[in-house]
């Protein structure tokens, strides 16, 4: 890695927490970011020639607040900027401020951050959107391209978002216990929310929307490292990793999509299922179950199975039964179908299903899931009609890919076909 | 003698490595160990899974205290470790030097090993 290069991820590691703690200090996100760009090009001028600083975000907080300090002086009277050597001089300020600035000082800066961008009246993909810019410095060419839209579309919707928000009432001061945990179930929802769009992506989005995975991710750990001890976080963490695991198993060399129960297995990602594996034994310590644990959960049963025929479906029928009772959802109700089927048959799990119509009528997995169900115990018309619903409904090539496959099997009489997935649908 | 090469690394830095760069490191890293292997330096080693995903016994009070994340609250962490058989401290150092010229960024501690067990498992 040549130096710009290291100094560039190091700006780019050091970013969430020194946005954050400038954010407390002008309690203005757009003079914040503006100090954070300032202060990343004095370290641009200064570290290749005094090497980087022992705290990477502390000095970008130290430099980037004087240097706002200034601007916001300059507005006010044009008054001179000092000669760089005073603002560059900070040695000894710096030793101090990090004392500050370790560990829990950060802690509520870099959730405020984030639940700022997770303002209700944001449509959530805004939210995202603007977590993207602001906390993971992602450009607006990069999150336009992952949503499909312009670059000016997507400008204009972050700076209306951050409009939005400059007129809601932040807190500041350091939240209480109640508050800190509500503002981390929000976050990690968001989190959450943004995997799934880079999960979700097939196809020609594939490439510009899999980096999104990968920032759910990092900001996940980040949190985990600044709230130790919680076990949802540890959840939502391993959640998503088993599910990143199969990122290069999942699609074809055309894109369609391969089911779990036919990827090839040794492509999934090892060293991230020993990281979920680990994390889920930690939360599980703290005998505190949550929704994110017991998907968690499911999913490492899924990534523990060597076979497809190891997958041990008893155990993912108990934790679906669980997370139907913590978080009931006609969704939850119809991935555990899945895992009925494969213990006690296609028509126990149909009988699970059909009482789902009327709230999933609209929902691809459910007709896809029907179809399959209907297929395999010969009731092929029915299963055709299902279908050709699934299909109408698919919102990728992949999910319309594998319908089509469903059927060919049923033109070939052969309805044998399998239940897909078996870890909340969205799996193909 | 042998030597424990503890690799000590912002641990945020290193997570926000993009693959292709993790990549590009391990793999200048896997030309070293080669070279080191042959040579009958390398013994066991190990990269560590980020610290998010450790867990701390502290044993200053009975019983044990079980704490979740690292022991150490630092800017860098201790990512991973060498063990080496060099003739002396400058021969240690060499090898360390190799190894970073490939892994730029953070501090090796150079550690002489006092009782060296290779135990009993093949991961």
């Amino acid at each position: 890695m040549d130096e710009t290069r290291w100094i560039g991820t190091t700006l780019a590691a050091a970013r969430p927490q020194a946005i954050a703690a400038l954010l407390r200090y002008f309690r203005d996100l757009d003079l914040a970011e503006e100090a954070f760009q300032e202060a990343c090009l004095r370290a641009l001028r200064t570290w290749p020639q005094n090497g980087p600083p022992r705290d990477a975000a502390a000095w970008l907080v130290f430099v980037g607040r004087n240097v706002a300090l200034d601007t916001v002086r300059r507005r006010a009277k044009h008054t001179e900027l000092p000669p760089e050597e005073i603002l560059s001089d900070t040695e000894d300020a710096e030793a101090e401020i990090a004392e500050h600035m370790d560990g829990l000082h950060y802690r509520d800066d870099v959730l405020r951050l984030l639940f700022i961008c997770c303002h209700p009246e944001l449509p959530t993909t805004q939210q995202i959107a603007l977590a993207l810019r602001v906390v993971s410095g992602l450009s607006v060419k990069q999150i336009a391209r992952a949503f499909l839209v312009t670059e000016a579309a997507m400008e204009q919707r972050i700076t209306r978002a951050k409009a939005r928000i400059a007129r809601a009432d932040v807190p500041f001061e350091a939240p209480g216990a109640v508050e800190r945990s509500e503002r981390l179930g929000v976050v990690a929802a968001m989190i959450y929310l943004l995997f799934n769009e880079g999960y979700s992506a097939a196809g020609d989005t594939l490439v510009a929307r899999e980096p999104l995975c990968d920032e759910a991710i990092r900001l996940a750990r980040l949190l985990l490292r600044l709230f130790q001890a919680e076990p949802e976080i540890m959840g939502l963490t391993a959640l998503m990793l088993f599910q990143h695991t199969r990122a290069v198993a999942r699609f074809d060399m055309h894109g369609a999509a391969i089911l779990l129960d036919q990827q090839n297995r040794d492509l999934w990602n090892k060293p991230m299922i020993a990281e979920g594996l680990a994390l889920l034994d930690k939360a599980i310590r703290h005998r505190r179950p949550g929704p994110y644990q017991v998907q968690a959960a499911i999913a490492a049963l899924h990534a523990r199975a060597e076979r497809p025929e190891d997958t041990d479906w008893t155990e993912i029928d108990l934790l679906y039964g669980t997370l139907e009772i913590m978080q009931p959802s006609p969704v939850v109700t119809l991935n555990r179908a899945v895992a009925t089927s494969k213990l006690r048959g296609p028509e126990v799990a149909l009988a699970m299903v059909e009482p789902l119509g009327d709230k999933l009528s609209g929902y691809f997995y459910y007709h896809g899931l029907r179809g399959a169900l209907l297929m395999q115990l010969g009731r092929t018309s029915e299963a055709r009609e299902s279908f050709m619903v699934a299909i109408s409904l698919a919102t990728t090539v992949a999910e319309a890919t594998h319908i089509r496959t469903q059927l060919d099997e049923l033109k070939d009489c052969r309805g044998a076909g399998g239940v897909a997935g078996g870890e909340l649908l969205s799996e193909i | 003698m042998i030597y424990a090469l503890l690799c000590y690394h912002q641990e945020d830095v290193v997570c926000a490595w993009t693959k292709e760069e993790d990549n590009a490191v391990m793999a200048r890293l896997a030309v070293v160990h080669e070279k080191l292997a042959k040579a009958g330096k390398l013994g066991p080693a190990a990269r560590l899974l980020p610290t998010t995903a450790a867990t701390t016994l502290r044993k200053d009070q009975d019983p044990p205290l079980v704490l979740d994340g690292p022991f150490a609250e630092t800017k860098e962490q201790l990512l991973g470790f060498y063990t080496i058989d060099c003739v002396d401290l400058e021969d240690a150092l060499e090898v360390a030097r190799e190894l970073g010229r490939a892994n730029p960024g953070g501090a090796y501690e150079v550690r002489p090993v006092s009782l060296f067990v290779p135990g009993s498992f093949v991961p």
